[in-house]
């Protein structure tokens, strides 16, 4: 075959692969999304984390504002740590509060920042004082059907 | 009888001697390889020769699988999916089977039978026909100036392939699931996007890709080289090639998903 042709067709193919590879990168996986973008990491302990994982999606009012760096156990208050990296672009008041929270019945757990009222803002290494943990189905049910038995039975019609 | 159980120890002794040979011999052979890959980058045609006949030659049969792949897996994972009330999860499920496995491996298979064989077919033949012979006997080493171009050749074009069947099926993914099914556009990829990490999935495949290209090409030159210079010897190394490779590609994506996905 013709050197030009044949340098041709292989070109082609790199930069095909590597268009294919980028398309993976940018529009299939989550490269670009906080991943470059400077960010500072505040702790929030919680009683219980059920199912939240490593890079969950950390959310104010419904937008991602960053992910769960670090998920570590406290000994000595047999708590959960976790380590919220948020961009820093995103300014949030020292009492906000952060709540873990599932995206649907069956989704998969997030942590919600509610803002509070406060003039100070937080900053690199604050610990969150306001949190909520992980709501457990179980314990639910439970609750339920103790509040359903403590009800007074209403006569059969 | 004592003569025959003697016999059979012996055939068990034959082969494992044998075996443990042809990896010593295929080790060096693959470290002789990289020693000579100097003249790699001082003719870089060699190796674009190389790719043309690897890659772009294989491109064809790449694209047209990923696709169908990638749609028969949006066919028949909106049919479970959908029972669970949750087909907007059809792009996680299509992007991560096949970025982290099927790309790879579907991927690499083909390649070891389209690329694979022609390379032990070729080099097969050089030796048969004494090419390899009379280069040598020109001074010029056989191992640099066939097997190095055609080792390196065809290690960048596997990672290369295995993205673009991995891009294509995502594609075929999208086209059975949103536009001919009619999940929500927005939910496919953004829920893909959210759940496919770039280190974890994306890169972790590529390595696997080019943990596969390795193996697949140096099976494929070995064979080739010590095929027996007859018509029969050559097929019989080509099968082997197809065989052994295939196989190897299937053990080694055991070990490395093994090592790269321990399941936080």
């Amino acid at each position: 075959m013709e050197r030009t042709t044949l340098d041709l067709w292989v070109g082609l193919f790199v930069v095909a692969g590597i268009a294919a590879l980028v398309f993976l990168a940018m529009k299939v996986g989550n490269i670009g999304t906080f991943d470059t973008a400077k960010t500072y990491s505040v702790t929030a302990k919680f009683g219980n984390i059920g199912g939240l994982k490593v890079r969950a999606p950390v959310k104010s009012a419904g937008v991602v504002v960053g992910r769960v760096g670090e998920i570590r156990f406290n000994t000595q208050a047999y708590q959960a740590e976790v380590v919220l990296n948020i961009g820093n672009q995103f300014k949030f008041p020292i009492d906000t509060g952060a709540s873990i929270m599932t995206s649907g019945l069956l989704g998969e757990q997030y942590i919600a920042l509610e803002a509070g009222a406060e003039e100070k803002m937080l900053a690199q290494g604050d610990v969150l004082k306001i949190t909520q943990g992980a709501v457990v189905l179980e314990n639910l049910i439970g609750q339920f059907l103790y509040n359903k038995a403590d009800e007074p039975t209403t006569p059969a019609k | 009888m004592p003569e025959r159980v003697i016999g059979g120890f012996r055939k068990i002794g034959h082969r494992t001697i044998d075996g443990v040979w042809r990896m010593g011999v295929s080790t060096r052979f693959f470290l002789l390889t990289l020693m000579h890959s100097g003249i790699c980058l001082r003719r870089p045609q060699l190796v674009i020769r190389e790719i043309f006949s690897a890659g772009v030659l294989s491109l064809i049969i790449i694209i047209v699988s990923g696709l169908f792949v990638g749609m028969v897996l949006g066919l028949q994972g909106y049919e479970t999916l959908q029972t669970y009330g949750s087909e907007e999860a059809l792009g996680i499920l299509v992007a991560l089977s096949l970025v982290r496995e099927l790309g790879p491996v579907v991927a690499a298979l083909l390649f070891a039978s389209r690329a694979g064989s022609a390379i032990t077919a070729e080099i097969g033949l050089m030796k048969a026909t004494e090419q390899i012979a009379a280069m040598e006997m020109m001074a010029v080493d056989p191992i640099a100036r066939v097997v190095a171009p055609r080792f390196w050749g065809a290690v960048i074009s596997m990672p290369l392939l295995a993205a673009l069947f991995s891009a294509m099926g995502i594609f075929g993914g999208y086209l059975v699931g949103v536009v001919m099914i009619g999940v929500d556009d927005g939910a496919f990829w953004s829920q893909m996007q959210s759940a496919v990490d770039f280190r974890e999935d994306i890169l972790n495949g590529v390595i696997k890709s080019v943990v596969f290209g390795v193996a697949v090409t140096v099976v494929a030159l070995f064979e080739g080289y010590d095929a027996p210079p007859t018509a029969e010897g050559v097929s019989r190394a080509t099968t082997r090639t197809v065989v052994t490779s295939s196989l190897a590609i299937l053990a080694l994506d055991f070990v490395l998903t093994a090592l790269m996905f321990r399941g936080v």
